[in-house]
């Protein structure tokens, strides 16, 4: 399974990566590669030229930014789970940072490549939508932003225009009680979710739920926000059943994906039940209590 | 049918492999893998896959345990890449935890057992005391057909034990 | 350990010689197999499930950078005779590439030769191939329909094999019976998936007249099987044994891939290297494992006594068959597990479909057939209200039964049932789970006890092709061993096949080392090519134990009387008085009186004139050792003694199901195992542990899944689930020793051990879990999806 031919450059600055991609319309950005090149070697993608921006410092970065935190587009996976910001300002995105794949992955891999990649079973993705994170990309010369929301439009599908490269990600700051949950099943371990869930609620005072973002991702091309259930459970005390019925409701409509590793039903009744899950581990995550996961 | 195939120059690059630096000229399609196995003969790594899953063709790059069927080696340069070769300390010498592989057979056929004892040094450089489940989980990305994992885990168990009363033995430092 | 020993080597705690290389990344596997100017091949395979090839196109591909050859299966068919099959099937030939048809996704077609594999790969994506698609078939019940598409039009029908026997009185036995009880259980398409990929290189030199062949192999008549093929004298060609195997476990059996690179060695002159990628490898390298349903029917009574069992196994082989339909046969020699039924009715029908062809996989059929027996003596017990260990008390051989014959004509020649069980329940080990799993119930989650105890046959006799196919004959099973002390006094023994992770080196210098009470770790142990080897059966069927050590067994023992009788000679002693002590002999009535092994050497090497009389010089032996007991052939009612000995394994396990996921997870996992004598405990302990988790893998992940359109969709290691540490749990393994009878050291085979009763142990603690709800499953993989929806079905009818 070797790759196709391709010539390969290795671009010093954000611009130059620009300038060769907008030159060649079958070229790619490599980063971590841990999907690219399993590709390649399939011979499923076909590059002409890979762009290397591995070195691209100013791509590289984890800070905090007003009220949220910037990630560059090549952090690897790896830093941002051991960073301590990450872990106090975005626990939602720590928590579910051990669950991408396997430690040799998240070596190499990077925040960037993933959402750009899109997989509809990927974490990261799911905790951008969650998070209503913004990507920013840059394209001849110009720097634009896209919501998360707007961004991944189907399987392994972004808005990410050709010729445009995925410069960073700031995801949201929540600041009060807040608390956590996220959960995804699979066969192994570290395969690919056949249906994950990621919930943040913020608490009031009284222990009412103040503000909640709730997603599922594997289920459908891409994750889907559960945005009538947030509307529901917000101002409530988040009771099991009230959740329950709420992440039912949310997802009736959702037509669920069906592949050798889960059915559609399978995905769908999972869904309801560990984003009921994911709700109530935030929940108690807020109020300080301990809990299992 | 595809695009025409273009004729595709080689580059030159120079990769620092076990310590030394090696110029190279490869194929940018030629993976790290291909390039340790083929162009500079050093065999411990083994492809088994050549999509990423089965760890066969683990090496440490720049310390941390990776799969080398997974990067070209012109992406390589710049980078530390060490081998199995790489950890042995002499001909015919062992380091303590190749020979902790040994007391518990921790192997079989012997395919994925270089990687194997590179996630091992990896783990242990960090991790002098790990639990049995962080073994385990280190060990995740790893798929030995052979063992059903047991006597993986209890060598680098083994290990773990042998370096701690001996000091921090000098081998983690190569 | 249970037997008390009186070894020296044998049975004690060696380190295996054969990890020093290994751990130092210094094996010797294919593809470090480095000869000069090797070409290299890539392979153009079919797309479609069925499908005529109407033309072929070479043209752009030969134009491509590095090409030196283009090969379709025209010019190969023309030039060689098609791969060996078992069974006598002429209108179903088989061939590395396609001729005219291919029938299957992925099956070879066209090969190309390059410099490079990356410049085959780029090249064979430039051969045109014309094809027209053919109705097809995947399913075995389908292809046994009169309407059903042929998989091969000149056979007339899909059927390969359809045979019947019937050992005992059967239909009186289910007639006298109170009870019947018809269980259909389907074992998943699956296979051992070695981490290494089958690899060969061969290089002909025409002024030897020599094709040497170095391959990632396990297989019996290997270089007798690419003689036939390519047309040449076996003995033009060399088979490297010293080729380390990166796992097997049966299913590294390339002849197609060593026939095709043998051809264009020979044609092209220049050594030719085909290394399976995983793509080919999984869709078109013919390594797929059984895919079996059973329909299994048994008579039995109030007190759960199993009487009668009938049986049929309908096998889907794939689109074509080489060896792999046997594996219906071989189950027949311990066809009621470890219990008295008394009459067994067994069907076995092996059909042809549109699928990747099959090839021998570890247990050969018993594994799946094991699964069978094991999950129809659970059902039995859940009718009568009985707990799952007594209905097999009720129903084992005790251990004074032994030797015992069994309906189909084997012998089972040892073993104590019971002993193993007592160790695995020892000290109120099952009632412990028993309140666990209740805890877990208690909680809201599914759990559930499963057992297994199975047979592991072993000495690989194998008399089921003389049972399946009355054409063979073929009732010699041997393996060898020389040894020779060279003039200085050291030892070199030698095997005479490659193995794949087993320690065979150091099964044979531990044997060897046992008789000559020497340190095995001085005795080198090679592997001489094929012609420089003695017969060799090769490691099948979990007989080298037995086997190979047999045979070095022996050899040191003709050994150890040459050197005696050269002491007794010498020392001008009878013989009767000559004591061999560690490598010297001396007199029994006056131990000083002595000639050391140095002397011996000396004498046997170089004072002829002290010689016995007419004693051959030097110190070599030999032995070819036959199969003990398994040398005859079947009766004209199919009845046969097959292996000589089996070893015995019951596995207990407590596993939960979190009903909501529908993910179980195995929780407590004890395994009683009986192999006879270990020669060496870490390599028996390593082989179950291994079987295990290929079992766990058959149970619960892996499947080669098909869509409705003849795809293979699991086709990489991202849809064909290798369990990896977190899925293997840790398991207790309580050893016995009963020795059989028949071998050397007492010794029985264990290379299989836990595969055969780790999905049986793994269905029936799923069904336990499953059993309050009212639901079961007798399929294999049992994967998340599908038993999180029928428990999620059964819990809404449940009015949960």
């Amino acid at each position: 399974m070797k790759a196709a031919p391709f010539e390969y450059s290795r671009a010093a600055d954000i611009d130059e990566a620009c300038a060769l991609l907008a030159a060649d319309e079958s070229a790619r950005v490599i980063a971590g590669g841990q999907t690219l090149v399993a590709m390649m070697a399939m011979r499923l993608a076909r590059p002409t030229r890979l762009i290397d921006i591995n070195r691209i410092a100013a791509l590289s970065y984890i800070r905090a930014e007003g009220d949220a935190v910037a990630i560059g587009a090549t952090t690897r996976q790896c830093v941002v789970e051991r960073d301590a910001l990450v872990a106090a300002k975005l626990p939602l995105l720590a928590r579910a940072i051990p669950w991408i794949g396997h430690a040799a992955t998240r070596a190499r891999g990077t925040i960037g490549g993933s959402l750009a990649n899109a997989d509809p079973a990927a974490e990261l993705p799911l905790i951008a939508v969650t998070l209503d994170a913004t990507l920013s990309f840059r394209e001849g010369g110009k720097t634009s932003d896209i919501k998360a929301r707007n961004f991944f439009m189907g399987a392994m599908v972004t808005a990410l225009p050709a010729g445009a490269l995925l410069t960073g990600v700031r995801f949201p700051v929540w600041s009060g009680k807040v608390g956590v949950g996220f959960h995804e099943v699979n066969a192994r371990r570290s395969d690919f979710a056949f249906v994950s869930a990621a919930a943040q609620v913020e608490l009031d005072g009284g222990g009412a739920c103040k503000r909640i973002a709730l997603a599922v991702g594997a289920v459908t091309d891409f994750p889907v926000r559960l945005e009538s259930a947030e509307a529901e459970l917000t101002g409530s005390t988040l009771d099991d059943a009230k959740v329950l019925a709420a992440m039912t409701q949310a997802l009736t409509g959702v037509e669920a994906l069906a592949d050798l590793h889960a059915s559609a039903e399978y995905r769908k009744r999972v869904a309801i039940k560990l984003a009921a899950r994911a709700v109530a581990d935030a929940r108690d995550h807020a109020l300080g209590k301990k809990h299992a996961h | 049918m595809h695009a025409i195939m273009r004729w595709v120059r080689n580059m030159r690059i120079e990769l620092d492999i076990n310590g030394e630096v090696r110029e190279l000229d490869v194929e940018p399609r030629t993976t790290l893998l291909d390039c340790l196995r083929d162009n500079l003969a050093l065999t411990g790594a083994h492809a088994g896959c050549e999509h990423g899953v089965c760890g066969a063709c683990t090496v440490l790059f720049d310390g941390v345990a990776v799969r080398s069927c997974l990067m070209f080696a012109v992406q390589a340069q710049g980078s530390a890449v060490r081998t199995i070769e790489g950890v042995t300390p002499g001909p015919g010498e062992m380091s303590v935890i190749q020979d902790a592989f040994c007391e518990t057979h921790g192997m079989q056929c012997g395919y994925c057992t270089p990687a194997m004892v590179l996630v091992a040094h990896a783990l242990l450089a960090n991790n002098p005391e790990p639990t049995r489940e962080e073994i385990v989980e280190a060990i995740s990305g790893n798929i030995c057909r052979c063992t059903g994992y047991a006597q993986i885990v209890e060598a680098i168990a083994l290990a773990a034990e042998r370096m701690r009363g001996a000091n921090a033995p000098a081998e983690l430092r190569k | 350990m249970s037997a008390e020993h009186h070894f020296r080597y044998v049975a004690t705690d060696r380190r295996v010689r054969e990890d020093r290389r290994f751990v130092a990344g210094k094996g010797k596997f294919i593809a470090d197999i480095a000869l000069p100017s090797t070409k290299h091949v890539a392979l153009v395979t079919c797309p479609h499930a069925n499908a005529r090839i109407v033309s072929v196109d070479k043209s752009r591909a030969l134009k491509m950078p590095g090409v030196h050859y283009v090969l379709d299966g025209h010019e190969l068919a023309a030039a060689t005779l098609p791969l060996m099959t078992g069974l006598d099937t002429p209108n179903v030939p088989r061939r590395p590439l396609a001729v005219d048809v291919a029938r299957y996704s992925g099956e070879w077609v066209v090969a190309v030769v390059a410099d490079t594999r990356a410049q085959a790969e780029d090249a064979a994506e430039e051969v045109d191939i014309e094809y027209e698609a053919l109705p097809f078939v995947l399913d075995a019940e389908e292809a046994l329909e009169p309407g059903s598409p042929l998989v091969h039009q000149a056979h007339g029908s899909n059927v390969l094999l359809d045979k019947t026997f019937v050992w005992g009185e059967v239909d009186k036995d289910f007639a006298a019976s109170p009870r019947k009880l018809s269980l259909r259980v389907k074992w998943g398409r699956s296979s051992t998936v070695p981490i290494e990929t089958f690899g060969v290189v061969a290089s002909w030199d025409p002024w030897r007249d020599m094709l040497d062949v170095y391959a990632s192999i396990q297989m019996p008549r290997y270089a007798d099987q690419i003689g036939i093929a390519l047309q040449i004298p076996v003995t033009s060609v060399r088979v490297h044994y010293d080729v380390d195997v990166g796992g097997s476990y049966g299913v590294k059996r390339g002849i197609k891939h060593t026939v095709l690179a043998g051809y264009l060695a020979r044609r092209l002159g220049f050594p030719v290297r085909l290394i399976e990628d995983r793509l080919e490898n999984m869709r078109g390298g013919d390594a797929h494992g059984p895919e079996r349903l059973f329909d299994v029917d048994v008579a039995y009574d109030d007190a759960g006594i199993v009487r009668s069992m009938k049986m049929r196994a309908l096998e889907n082989v794939g689109a074509y068959a080489g060896r792999s339909p046997f594996q219906l046969g071989k189950p027949v020699g311990a066809i009621v597990g470890p219990y008295k039924i008394n009459s067994v009715q067994y069907r076995a029908i092996a059909v042809v479909t549109n699928k990747t062809t099959q090839e021998a996989v570890r247990g050969f059929g018993q594994a799946p057939t094991n699964l069978a027996i094991e999950r129809i003596m659970d059902e039995v017990a859940n009718v009568l209200g009985l707990d799952t260990i007594e209905i097999r008390r009720r129903n084992m051989i005790k251990h004074d039964e032994f030797p015992y014959l069994i309906p189909s004509g084997t012998t089972y020649d040892s073993g104590n049932y019971e002993a193993v069980f007592a160790k695995v329940l020892a000290g109120g080990a099952y009632e412990d789970l028993k309140a666990e799993r209740d805890a877990l119930r208690a909680n809201g989650i599914l759990a559930g006890i499963g057992v297994s105890a199975c047979l592991e046959p072993s000495g690989g006799n194998a008399t089921f092709e003389a049972l399946l196919n009355p054409a063979i004959t073929t009732s010699t099973f041997m393996d060898s061993c020389r040894i020779s002390v060279d003039g200085m006094g050291f030892i070199t023994a030698t095997m005479h096949t490659t193995s794949s992770g087993q320690g065979h080196e150091t099964l044979v210098g531990t044997v060897i080392g046992e008789q000559l009470q020497v340190d095995p770790e001085a005795i080198r142990v090679t592997r001489p090519d094929s012609l420089n080897s003695l017969p060799s059966g090769t490691p099948v069927g979990s007989r080298m134990a037995i086997m190979l050590g047999g045979a070095a067994f022996h050899a040191a023992n003709k050994l150890k009387a040459k050197l005696l009788a050269i002491g007794a000679h010498d020392l001008g002693i009878p013989l009767a008085r000559a004591v061999y002590e560690q490598g010297n002999v001396h007199d029994r009535d006056t131990p000083s009186h002595k000639r050391t092994w140095a002397d011996l050497v000396q004498i046997a090497f170089r004072n002829y004139h002290r010689m016995p009389p007419d004693m051959e010089p030097g110190l070599s032996v030999s032995h070819v050792y036959q199969v003990p007991n398994g040398s005859t052939l079947p009766t004209a009612g199919g009845r046969v003694q097959m292996y000589p000995c089996f070893s015995f394994e019951f596995h207990l396990m407590l596993l939960s199901i979190d009903p909501m996921l529908g993910r179980p997870e195995i929780l407590r996992y004890r395994l009683g195992h009986d192999c006879g004598t270990q020669i060496n405990p870490k390599i028996v302990r390593g082989m179950t542990m291994g079987g295990i988790a290929h079992g766990i893998g058959a149970a619960l992940y892996e499947e080669f899944a098909y869509n409705d359109e003849g795809q293979l969709i699991a086709q990489t290691f991202m849809d064909y689930l290798l369990p990896s540490s977190h899925e293997v749990p840790a398991v207790d393994i309580f050893d016995h020793e009963t020795p059989s009878p028949y071998t050397v050291l007492g010794q029985k085979g264990s290379g299989e051990s836990g595969y055969l009763g780790a999905p049986a142990a793994i269905a029936n603690a799923i069904n336990d879990a499953l059993r309050p709800l009212g639901i079961s499953t007798n399929r294999l993989p049992i994967k998340v999806s599908r038993l999180g929806d029928m428990i999620a079905a059964a819990q809404a009818k449940k009015g949960n």
